[in-house]
């Protein structure tokens, strides 16, 4: 047997119950009794919950008294406590890389059918462990310094809580931004369920205090190109889009937007869903921030025929003496290096086009949730009258729940948010307007504090719910009270007949998805996403924040359908989760790093080429390949190509693979 | 006094014999100092000189080839007992060498071919030879058992001197080693401790940023092989990086990458397994297909390219006898679990 | 008669499919017993010797899991893999293994779902193969005399 530190190897063995997560399926004392008899193992034990206190005295007690020098704990997943296990052989006076943690509850307990099976298994991976824990040796860890700087991807009300925050504990915030404004879909909206407050007037002073501190570098109309290095060491490139207008040089007057060639606006204006129209030279939204006029190439004269007269940009020079225009303006690109990336990208919402029995795009009068979040805007593109596309006012309004939400043909997900965003909608239509206002579900969730109030108080001002899942809505009438109007085709599910309701206006709930330059983003990050393209979490309840890179958090919708309060408290935590890592000051790599042997290289340079990280260099007098330890992310490429058998990988050596594979065989 | 030396071949082409022979005049001088007692190539002592021997009283029995036939392994058997020291000479003996490469074939298959299929063969009737002898001879011949072990799976062996055939300076400086009052430790194979680019001329036209490779190719389907460039980088299968160095790169000097003959480093436990890891990452490509295509158009024959010298004694022989073991195992529960049933009814 | 019940490990990747295992864990979902997983940090990692060794100490199948091409968490260690892997595949295939007793699954940490499938799956093919070995031909048994040892 390998002789490590010196020593034989003085094994102790733990096996949790972890309750009866693992004890319901596994014979745990079966275990424990086999492990006992194991060559190297000094003890072997059982105990309801290793990671508490007490089962963390265990170990402990112990190593000092047994003199044990190899730990094995087989609980849950690494992934989750093996942390705690190397604190716990910290403490008691051992290496903490002479533990070794089995999965028996994630990859096994909770797997196997039945219990003779699960034990089985766990008894194979606790005999892998015993085998690999032989060539285990004393590691030193590296600790390099985190750079204190933050990176906040997403200007929304997520970015911008996590960015204030971060700023207000002195910590330097860039805030990068896709669009020209920061505020995210929240700036889009009027009142914000259940308080009815407003949604600018919370928002607003928080988009300013983000553009006035000191320690807020704010980059808008920008994107990530690349993020490279590693916890603490991050290196970004921002890629600035030109606005085509100087932003230190515009004070936001609107002057070149009254002085541009079209005298009134015609395009239809991005902020406000398309209901709206602007110039090619514009400011996105009133309350923009920053307050930075921009061009748009796709309809700017100047860009298609280079023969407009550019009298935005003679006035601007000439009435307000800014020259803040030009039309000259290229792509830029800023590296910045900070420690840690708060990931707050937000969501989309659903293309209602994609359920063509709601008629989104056939018929004028139905309308998404978002664009009426617009249209009861007082800001909106009717100062907040709620019109319909032809000028009328609704007399009757749908709106129809759940839409691409809970639907096994589209989003399988409840998008949290629609059953109140949906109410919201209903009291402030009828309130503007006083129209009969058709709720269509199909359940009606509202787990929130004043949510299902709020909801009580809607059934009490006389808005309808009709319980049923929407099976169309048709301009094919049939009565004469149904004549010139939409007619939603329902069953209620609660009266049990099929009705037809005859609305003027029909509003679609459309639920919530993932970005679709998530994907793009979860790469750059090297970031995990759920199956539906939701940012993974770390743990869905113990770190649901933070990510399995380390040093990049997420906050927000990104991560999975929220509401504005929910996003906020992600926002606050994250923030904190960055604050924690930053104010530690340094950062513990794991020594999972490989190591070339100079003896035993023979100078073939094969490893070279293949290190993703360019981490080999070629020492030309010794002849042999140098590992830059500071480069090495340990993923072992070079381990496993070496001719030579020159390099190891610390942690996963050849030798405690090999044995863990044997071990796993055995039973 | 002199020290006793016996030399033996077992199944090999006779290229290790011709090695000593290559000593040329060394080997007159080592005359000097030893004494040969059995050399069945060259003089004439017959297996009972041996016997006669005390044990131990050989100094060293310098043996080649692979072990596959009976006579062979008695041979070694009895210069085991009498030798001090056992060296295996050359690849066939180190790791099973060419003849190795029989054991992939089943064994009536590899008679088959030689005794009626193979395109060379004219005979009449049926007659095959067997360990009992030919009919009009009457001689008894030895069994073959159709697998070839290299020498350390057949006796304990104490020194390696890889090769095929070891070069001259390698023998030499082997026997010296041996001779000498400090010998190293037993088990050491008496070469290089790096692998062949560590002594090869065209180690260093490899660029410091490393180097991939693009499709592989045969040295028979190169019209011109640039002399000055790592074989390697011109998409040889040059198995100088996982190979034993010591032989002075003589075949990248002939324009010829290297085919492993020195066998792995220390602490490589499968060459073969090596080989192919090297090679195969080094690939230029991270296209499924195309990786398939570099792969069947340039190593159509893995097992040739990767374990020509090092079958026998490989891991991968070894996962195939443990599979056969387990298969029979197997088969046999089933049977008896069978006959039991039957029984039953 | 008892069926046979195959032997797989899993040469599972850290970031991707040794969490998609954990996952597997976390959903409560039920798979075959038969998967013995062991975690290297990428699939990169992997030597063909690993796969040997396996298959030399008693498994029956090799399950090696990476995160999808273009995700990995290290660039492009699976696709150092991906090449390892092929012409691992392409010996053991010459040499009379069955091909199908090695797989390469890109799982990524969502990917519970197709982990469980890829194991059920895979354990169906084995059980059908049966032992390892069974493809090779029959030999007969070299009657082996024990090793000479050295006088001493």
């Amino acid at each position: 047997m390998k002789q490590g530190n010196g020593t034989v190897p003085r094994i102790g063995v733990y096996v949790c119950h972890c309750g009866t997560n693992i004890a319901g399926n596994v014979d745990v004392k079966a275990v424990v009794d086999f492990a006992s008899k194991l060559p190297g193992v000094v003890v072997a034990r059982e105990y309801k919950y290793m990671c508490s206190d007490p089962g963390q005295s265990l170990i402990k007690n112990d190593i000092r008294e047994k003199n044990l020098n190899r730990v094995i704990v087989a609980s849950c997943s690494p992934h989750l406590h093996e942390h705690t296990f190397r604190h716990a052989t910290l403490e008691g006076g051992q290496n903490p890389y002479l533990f070794h943690m089995v999965n028996i509850r994630e990859q096994v307990s909770w797997v196997t059918e039945d219990k003779m099976s699960a034990t089985e298994k766990a008894k194979a991976l606790v005999e892998a462990a015993v085998y690999r824990v032989r060539y285990h040796e004393a590691l030193e860890t590296k600790e390099v310094p985190v750079n204190p700087d933050v990176l906040i991807i997403g200007g929304g009300i997520a970015g911008i809580t996590a960015a204030l925050t971060l700023a207000n504990a002195g910590k330097k915030v860039y805030l990068v931004e896709r669009d020209y404004s920061i505020g995210g879909h929240m700036a889009k909206f009027d009142k914000t369920f259940p308080t009815l407050d407003c949604a600018s007037c919370i928002l607003t002073p928080k988009m300013t205090a983000v553009k006035d501190h000191p320690n807020i570098h704010l980059f808008t109309y920008s994107e990530i190109l690349e993020i490279d290095g590693y916890v603490g060491n991050f290196t970004a490139r921002i890629l600035k889009k030109p606005r085509y207008v100087i932003e230190d040089r515009c004070i936001g007057c609107y002057v070149c937007v009254e002085h541009c060639v079209y005298k009134t606006p015609k395009f239809p204006s991005e902020f406000d869903e398309g209901l709206g129209l602007r110039k090619p030279v514009f400011i996105p939204f009133p309350q923009a921030v920053p307050l930075i006029a921009a061009i748009d190439p796709e309809t700017c004269i100047e860009f298609k025929s280079h023969r407009c007269k550019k009298t935005c940009q003679e006035a601007c020079r000439d009435l307000v003496g800014r020259d803040a225009i030009d039309f000259t303006q290229r792509e830029e690109v800023v590296e910045v290096q900070v420690g840690a990336i708060i990931v707050a990208t937000g969501f989309k919402t659903f293309d209602a086009r994609r359920i063509p029995e709601y008629g989104y795009g056939r018929y004028p009068n139905v309308y998404t949730s978002l664009e009426i979040e617009r249209l009861v805007n007082s800001s909106g593109p009717t100062g907040g009258e709620i019109v319909m596309r032809d000028g009328r006012k609704p007399r009757r309004v749908g709106i129809i729940h759940c839409v691409g939400s809970r639907d096994r043909n589209f989003n399988p997900w409840c998008s949290r948010v629609c059953c109140m965003y949906s109410l919201k909608l209903a009291h402030l239509v009828r309130e503007r307007t006083g129209a009969e206002v058709y709720n269509f579900y199909i359940d009606i969730r509202t787990p929130g504090k004043g949510y299902e109030e709020f909801y009580e108080k809607l059934m009490q001002e006389g808005v309808h719910f009709i319980r049923g899942k929407v099976a169309e809505v048709t301009d094919w009438t049939i009565t004469p009270e149904e004549t010139g109007k939409l007619v939603i085709r329902v069953e209620d599910s609660l009266v049990g007949v099929v009705r037809r309701i005859p609305v003027d206006m029909v509003i679609l709930s459309v639920g919530l998805e993932p970005r679709d330059d998530a994907e793009e983003v979860r790469r750059q990050l090297n970031i995990s996403c759920s199956s539906e393209g939701w940012f993974l979490e770390r743990h869905p309840k113990l770190a649901p924040v933070s990510t399995f890179t380390d040093g990049i958090f997420i906050a927000g919708a990104c991560q999975g359908p929220k509401d504005i309060p929910d996003t906020v408290a992600q926002a606050g935590a994250a923030a904190a989760e960055a604050l924690a890592l930053i104010d530690r000051g340094s950062v513990e790599l794991e020594p999972n790093i490989a190591v070339i042997d100079e003896q035993k290289c023979s100078g073939c340079h094969v490893c070279i080429a293949l290190c993703p990280y360019s981490a080999i260099a070629f020492n030309e007098e010794k002849n042999v390949a140098v590992i830059n330890e500071a480069l090495c992310k340990g993923c072992g490429v070079c381990v496993g190509t070496c001719p030579s058998k020159a390099i190891t990988q610390q942690l996963f050596t050849d030798e405690e693979l090999l044995a863990e594979i044997e071990g796993v065989l055995l039973v | 006094m002199k020290k006793k030396v016996a030399f033996y071949w077992c199944a090999s082409c006779g290229g290790c014999e011709e090695a000593v022979v290559d000593l040329a005049e060394f080997l007159l001088d080592a005359l000097e100092q030893i004494e040969i007692v059995f050399w069945p190539v060259a003089m004439d002592f017959k297996i009972e000189d041996v016997e006669q021997l005390t044990d131990g009283e050989i100094f060293a029995s310098f043996i080649n080839g692979a072990v596959l036939l009976s006579d062979q392994e008695e041979v070694v058997r009895l210069l085991r007992r009498k030798s001090q020291v056992v060296v295996a000479f050359g690849s066939c003996s180190h790791q099973g060498g060419v003849p190795g490469l029989i054991n992939t074939h089943d064994r009536q298959d590899v008679f088959d071919y030689y005794y009626h299929n193979g395109p060379t063969v004219q005979r009449n009737g049926n007659e095959m030879p067997t360990p009992t002898g030919a009919k009009a001879f009457h001689v008894a011949l030895p069994e073959y058992y159709g697998k070839a072990r290299p020498l350390n799976q057949v006796i304990e062996v104490d020194y390696y001197i890889p090769g095929c055939a070891p070069p001259p300076n390698v023998v030499k400086d082997a026997l010296l080693q041996l001779l000498s009052d400090s010998p190293p430790p037993r088990g050491t194979v008496l070469a290089g401790a790096h692998s062949l680019c560590s002594e090869c001329p065209l180690n260093e036209t490899k660029p410091p940023e490393g180097f991939k490779i693009k499709q592989f190719v045969r040295p028979s389907q190169v019209t011109h092989i640039d002399p000055d460039t790592c074989l390697l980088m011109q998409g040889l299968p040059c198995l100088g990086p996982v190979t034993r160095s010591g032989c002075n790169a003589l075949c990248i000097k002939g324009h010829m990458p290297c085919t492993g003959c020195f066998g792995p480093l220390d602490g490589v436990r499968d060459f073969g397994a090596a080989a192919l890891s090297f090679l195969a990452s080094l690939i230029d490509s991270n296209d499924e297909a195309e990786i398939q295509r570099i792969i069947d158009e340039g190593l159509p024959d893995p097992l040739g390219t990767f374990y020509m010298y090092s079958f026998p004694g490989s891991l991968l022989n070894e996962v195939l006898q443990k599979g056969r073991q387990k298969a029979r195992a197997w088969r046999e529960r089933e049977e008896t679990v069978e006959a039991q049933t039957t029984e039953n009814q | 008669m008892d069926t046979f019940e195959p032997k797989i490990v899993g040469l599972f990747c850290n970031w991707c499919t040794y969490l998609a295992a954990d996952l597997a864990g976390i959903s409560r979902m039920k798979y075959s017993h038969n998967l013995r997983i062991v975690r290297v940090m990428c699939s990169g990692r992997i030597h063909p010797e690993f796969v040997l060794w396996a298959f030399r100490n008693g498994a029956d199948g090799v399950l090696i899991g990476g995160c999808h091409p273009g995700d990995c968490h290290y660039i492009e260690g699976n696709y150092k893999n991906l090449r390892r892997f092929l012409l691992l595949r392409k010996l053991l295939e010459q040499v009379g293994i069955d091909p199908r007793r090695v797989r390469l699954e890109w799982i990524s940490a969502s990917e519970a779902d197709k982990l469980k499938q890829v194991v059920n799956d895979f354990a169906e093919t084995l059980r059908e193969l049966g032992p390892f070995g069974t493809e090779l031909p029959e030999e007969p048994v070299l009657d082996i005399h024990p090793k000479e040892e050295a006088v001493s």
